[in-house]
């Protein structure tokens, strides 16, 4: 596999990424935003292997595997059965509408385009192009923590913002220390865990999982 | 000898103000007055056009000193291809409009003397000419003023309703303030250009050849660019526009939102292109991006009208808009260096220039002929037109098909060169501008396809359909003095919109005194049939082809399904079987707009009711719905009515001031001279 | 002056109005299949159009010119259109009328009078008709010119044949931005020629239908040509996207063999375009009409993703 391939397919990946960011800015369907993401996870992980290969890298497989097994797999079964054993509906609650959410993530991919300008003029990996995507891709997941009602939704914006995260790292750098991405991949997995245990108690809580009514906790009206 | 272009331009000028002296002499006699002067208007008019159409053909330059002016301060006047364009564009419309006047104003006669309406008219006409002459501050700005206050009184000329007065009132207040920045503006480049000491820095001559610091040039863009925005109706400095526009006579409707509007286009193309000629990039994002949201909200608020001309005028600040994106992509590429994709956006911005004048004028003019049959301008009462005045039903559509850029008609060429413009925005080298420019030719497909929304509507339920007022019509179809008028002006829609590479090779010599560059060469690669902006690979047109290939087809599918003999049977509606249709239940223009005003609502203040009537028995079978709907101008409220109020503030506290004792005044000017008396010595 | 290439001109507007039916009828054949229906077999356009010819016109009194100019005019542009999208080849002599924005301001005339017409009678179904399909067209423009934008950037060319020459020419090479304009193209196609989820040709349920809505006082032939047109719009709008993204197998010369092979190509490629959009029409329900715009901003964040990426990724 020659270098201009591989970069041809890693920048279509790229676009991949930064479509299923979009499109879990736009889903309003609770199993999609899942569904989702676990096809964001994929397409991560296809795109680290190839990095590595291209690179030479070889630790940046066994990333693509923690990826796959993590991200693809686990993490989208245990939301699974949290929205199963919560019965928690189906549709998702935004707090601003989708046409507007839209407008606001071109804008944010237009800035980062703007903002990593600079990197792009000095790196010369193949990879420094996907840059933006994944900036982008932090961006937009934070923008769907914002612009989203539901806890189980915010979630997924943070997961999709480590996406982001490890995305911007293998392209600006071909990846980080395997020590690195251990330690990441094992706090997110724990994050995971974490926060079900404590959506069990907010829904116990509140009978919700709506996130505007821990409002309520404030001390002061 | 042969005259010199502008020596005729003058002598049409000289001619306007001849008739008004005439319009005196025939006082007396009103029935003669009205063909005699407007045909003399008329043939005014056309005289200037010729002569700015000639200026522009042969790209000649002249230029005038004047005998008469201030001590030591001559006028001068100057024509070349720019105010050319702007003389061919003024004085065609003005002499359709002209025509139409001659049947249209005597539906004034017996009701009211015309005679003030016959000598702001000439004088309104005469302003335009000079301002675009003019080649010093001093008689531009006297023009200026003479357009401005000339059409005041033509908007008051109906002066017995209150609402009349008040959109007087409020135009003269937004063209005044506007008229004070263009002062200061060309206070700022007389005083840069020959120091603040000497006077001699007022003629345009003076300016061209100095060289301005850049924060002083934008200070004199800024302002100037406020003064001519407030008069060309650019939002957020539209409000005055929808108010005054429909009040006047539609004849002078016609001339105002078709070309007093461009005399504004032309005081920004002067001063920028011409006058200061060096500038960053970011003026022309400031046009372009004030362009974009006058286009989107005209059309959008247009769309929220039943009263047709209000509609129409809307339409203006939307093509407005559409001009300043063009002169705003110009700025852009030639703050760049890119001379070509300049005289592309330029040409696409002028061009559209002429086709709004035409089509707008045409437009206003159908409305004063609906106007002048039915005595109504709300739409919600109006219906089935077409039937009683086929003709200006024919001639109204095409002003719709033109306004709507459609093919083949004028409207369409002008945006299609505009779209070029915009997609050859990545050859600019910074990669911000490359993202960002695309968005704005999104939004001008938005603007497009909104606008052939409205008059969808305009057209469909004035001319459509069923009567929808309560009293039955007495409509005539209009006079032929008004149809020469407005088919003279539709016809030039059409030849404008399937000759375009002819009115390119023509008006190419503009863009080369302005870029340095023209499209003639690559507009005519493929000979006079074709259009292809830049290249033709890139991208190509051809109206001829459009038009009569539509029609051959039109024309044979035509023919051979008439070989039979098929009958026709006339039948009631259908209306899948429905029995009880009345002329109610027809769709009118505010539930046309119904699911835009969903959608879009956000932009606009929205007050929506529905009220039952008391004595209903069940919810399900109301006797009688009220439903109440208002549409406001946000702008109204977040800009508007804090600098009223603000005003007012200060004119309560200045008022206190006025004690009404001759003492106090004494105090005051005696207090005025002890301090001057201090600092000046 | 070289006859071949108005030959071929010609041949290609007979194909137009003699094969568009088919596709139709291809169209309704899967779809049937697809339901688990028998269906009227692939020709059954062909005699619904002759039958509507053969009737006599019933029109309303207060029908005025428009309502009787519109069919003539729907079906003019139609056929315009038909000789300005290369279908066989890209050697046309009509290629450099319009380019593909002109293409679509030609069927937006047609829309144009189409809704002018179904206010004429004054109906109240006339009336939301025009009133919906202006709508959704004015959401669906902003879409269109941006996935033409992104079109445009990597053949540098608004042209139909210039792109299709582009792509058949340059290297095969993976283009994200291409593949998201295709996407937009799909959506925005789907609502120009009014398929599920926008409008649904096959209701007649009057506060679902859209645009027969508009045509629905039509009879005789002024019915037939505006069902023949609609036909060869969806006809259309699959040529234009097989030629601007798969123009694999369109002749760039004017040679027989070449043209015939181009002609079977064609067919191939109408059949699995058929095929796609039964699967799209059977796999979605007919959306509300609030619901549009996010459908329409789908297509616009599309081809607006297509054009960043362009200048991101390549």
């Amino acid at each position: 596999m020659n270098l201009t391939i591989a970069a041809n397919i890693n920048s279509f990946l790229a676009a991949l990424v930064l479509l299923t960011a979009f499109g879990m800015l736009v889903q309003r369907r609770m199993y999609g935003l899942i569904h989702l993401f676990a096809w964001q996870g994929l397409f991560l992980s296809v795109s680290t292997a190839i990095v590595g290969f291209v690179a030479g890298k070889h630790h940046l497989y066994i990333s693509s595997l923690l990826t796959l097994s993590l991200k693809v797999v686990l993490l989208p079964y245990i939301l699974h059965v949290l929205i199963y054993r919560l019965r928690i509906q189906k549709e998702v609650d935004t707090v601003v509408n989708v046409p507007l959410t839209m407008l606001i993530g071109i804008a944010l991919v237009i800035f980062s385009y703007h903002l990593t300008a600079p990197v792009r003029e000095l790196s010369t990996l193949v990879t420094r192009s996907t840059l933006a995507v994944a900036l982008a891709t932090v961006m937009i997941g934070l923008l769907m923590m914002i612009t989203r009602r539901h806890a189980v939704t915010q979630i997924i914006g943070f997961l999709a913002m480590e996406n982001g995260l490890f995305f911007a790292a293998t392209s600006a750098t071909y990846g980080m220390p395997l020590v690195v991405e251990l330690g990441v991949a094992l706090d997110i997995l724990i994050a995971a865990f974490i926060f079900g245990i404590f959506f069990f108690h907010i829904h116990t809580t509140f009978d919700s999982l709506d996130v505007e009514k821990m409002a309520r906790l404030k001390e002061s009206d | 000898m042969m005259p010199t272009p502008i020596e005729t331009a003058s002598a049409g000028v000289l001619g306007l103000l001849f008739i008004v002296v005439l319009a005196g002499i025939f006082h007396r006699n009103q029935r003669l007055l009205l063909p005699v002067c407007f045909s003399l208007a008329s043939a005014a008019s056309l005289l200037t056009a010729v002569a700015g159409g000639w200026a522009v053909g042969q790209g000649l330059t002249e230029q005038v000193v004047m005998l008469i002016g201030l001590p030591d301060l001559p006028f001068h006047l100057r024509l070349d291809p720019l105010s050319g364009f702007f003389l061919t564009v003024i004085g065609l419309l003005a002499f359709f409009v002209s025509v139409y006047s001659i049947g249209y104003v005597k539906g004034f006669l017996g009701k009211r003397s015309v005679t003030s309406l016959v000598i702001f008219y000439c004088l309104f006409l005469a302003g335009m000419f000079m301002v675009v002459l003019s080649d010093d501050a001093l008689i531009f700005l006297i023009s200026w003023e003479v357009m401005a206050a000339a059409s005041y009184f033509l908007v008051v000329f109906e002066d017995e309703q209150v609402e009349n007065r008040r959109a007087a009132f409020l135009y003269m207040v937004v063209a005044h303030v506007g008229a004070i920045a263009i002062l200061l503006s060309f206070g700022v480049l007389a005083g840069l250009a020959t120091g603040f000491g000497s006077f001699s820095g007022y003629t345009f001559d003076a300016m061209r050849s100095a060289r301005f610091p850049v924060e002083w040039a934008t200070a004199a863009f800024l302002l100037s660019f406020f003064g001519f925005a407030a008069k060309a109706g650019v939002v957020p400095l539209h409000v005055w526009l929808p108010e005054a526009h429909p009040v006047a006579p539609s004849n002078i409707s016609a001339l105002m939102s078709g070309v007093m509007l461009k005399t504004a286009i032309y005081g920004i193309i002067r001063i920028t292109f011409d006058l200061i000629r060096f500038f960053p990039w970011w003026w022309g994002a400031i046009v372009l991006i004030l362009g974009l949201v006058s286009a989107v909200m005209g059309v959008l608020y247009a769309l929220m009208q039943h009263d047709l001309k209000r509609l129409l005028a809307y339409h203006s600040v939307e093509n407005i808009g559409i001009i300043l994106i063009g002169i705003g992509l110009a700025m852009i590429f030639t703050a760049f260096k890119l001379p070509l994709l300049a005289a592309l956006a330029l040409t696409a911005g002028i061009y559209h220039t002429l086709n709004h004048a035409m089509f707008k004028g045409l437009l206003f003019m159908g409305a004063g002929a609906v106007l002048h049959a039915t005595h109504e301008r709300n739409m919600e009462e109006m219906g089935g037109l077409i039937h009683l005045m086929p003709w200006t039903a024919v001639l109204f559509l095409v002003g719709c098909i033109s306004i709507s850029a459609l093919p083949p008609f004028n409207g369409f060429v002008s945006e299609w060169l505009t779209f070029q413009a915009f997609l050859l925005s990545p050859s600019l080298p910074s990669p911000l501008l490359k993202l960002l420019i695309p968005m704005g030719a999104a939004l001008l497909a938005l603007t497009g396809a909104l606008a052939a929304a409205c008059f969808v509507k305009a057209f469909g339920v004035t001319f459509l359909g069923h009567w929808r007022g309560h009293h039955t019509p007495h409509v005539r179809e209009a006079g032929w003095m008004m149809r020469l008028g407005m088919g003279m002006a539709a016809l030039t829609c059409l030849l404008l919109g399937i000759f375009p590479t002819l009115v390119i090779g023509w008006m190419d010599t503009v863009s080369e005194q302005l870029v340095g560059t023209g499209l003639g060469t690559s507009a005519g690669t493929l000979g006079w049939m074709w259009l292809t902006p830049v290249a033709y690979e890139r991208a190509s047109y051809s109206g001829p082809i459009v038009f009569f290939g539509i029609l051959s087809v039109v024309v044979a599918a035509y023919l051979l399904l008439h070989v039979r003999p098929g009958a026709i049977h006339r039948v009631p509606i259908w209306d899948c079987g429905f029995q009880k249709i009345n002329q109610r239940m027809q769709y009118n223009a505010t539930s046309f707009s119904m699911p835009i005003r969903r959608i879009f609502g956000f932009l606009f203040h929205v007050r929506e009711q529905v009220r039952l009537s008391p004595q209903t028995p069940h919810p399900a079978f109301p006797r009688r719905i009220h439903y109440y709907l208002r549409v406001r101008d946000r702008f109204w409220g977040w800009l508007y009515r804090p600098v009223i109020e603000a005003s007012f503030w200060i004119s309560r506290k200045v008022g206190r001031l006025q004690q009404g004792r001759i003492q106090a005044y004494l105090i005051y000017s005696f207090i005025t001279i002890i301090i001057l008396l201090v600092f000046v010595r | 002056m070289n006859i071949y290439p108005l030959l071929i001109e010609m041949v290609q507007v007979l194909i137009l109005l003699s094969v568009a039916p088919a596709f139709v009828g291809w169209v309704r054949v899967l779809k049937c299949w697809s339901q688990g229906r028998s269906s009227a077999g692939i020709f059954q356009p062909y005699r619904d159009l002759s039958k509507l010819f053969s009737k006599d016109v019933v029109l309303a009194e207060n029908a005025s010119w428009i309502f009787r100019f519109t069919p003539y005019l729907v079906f003019g542009t139609a056929v315009l259109a038909g000789g300005i999208i290369p279908i066989l080849s890209t050697d046309l002599p009509l290629a450099a009328t319009a380019d593909i924005i002109v293409l679509v301001a030609l069927f937006a005339i047609a829309r144009f009078f189409t809704a002018l017409a179904g206010m004429d009678i004054g109906t109240a179904f006339g009336g939301m008709g025009s009133s919906r399909e202006m709508t959704i067209a004015s959401l669906a423009e902003p879409a269109m010119l941006m996935a033409i934008f992104t079109m445009s950037l990597a053949s540098r060319s608004t042209s139909l044949s210039q792109m299709a020459q582009a792509v058949l020419s340059g290297q095969p090479v993976l283009r994200p931005s291409v593949a998201f304009a295709l996407l937009a193209f799909i959506l925005i196609a789907l609502a120009e020629t009014g398929r599920i989820p926008v409008d649904n040709p096959a209701t007649h349920l009057e506060l679902t239908m859209i645009h027969e809505a508009m045509i629905l006082e039509y009879s005789g032939r002024h019915l037939a040509l505006i069902e023949w047109a609609s036909m060869m719009k969806l006809f259309l709008f699959s040529a234009l996207g097989i030629a601007a993204f798969a123009p694999w197998g369109i002749s760039q010369s004017d040679d027989l063999l070449p043209v015939f092979a181009a002609f079977l190509f064609m067919a191939v490629k109408l059949g699995v375009a058929g095929v796609c959009l039964v699967l799209i029409e059977t796999g979605l329900a007919k959306m509300r009409l609030f619901r549009l715009t996010e459908f329409l901003g789908s297509a616009f964040l599309l081809a607006t993703l297509g054009m960043l990426s362009y200048f991101i990724l390549e």
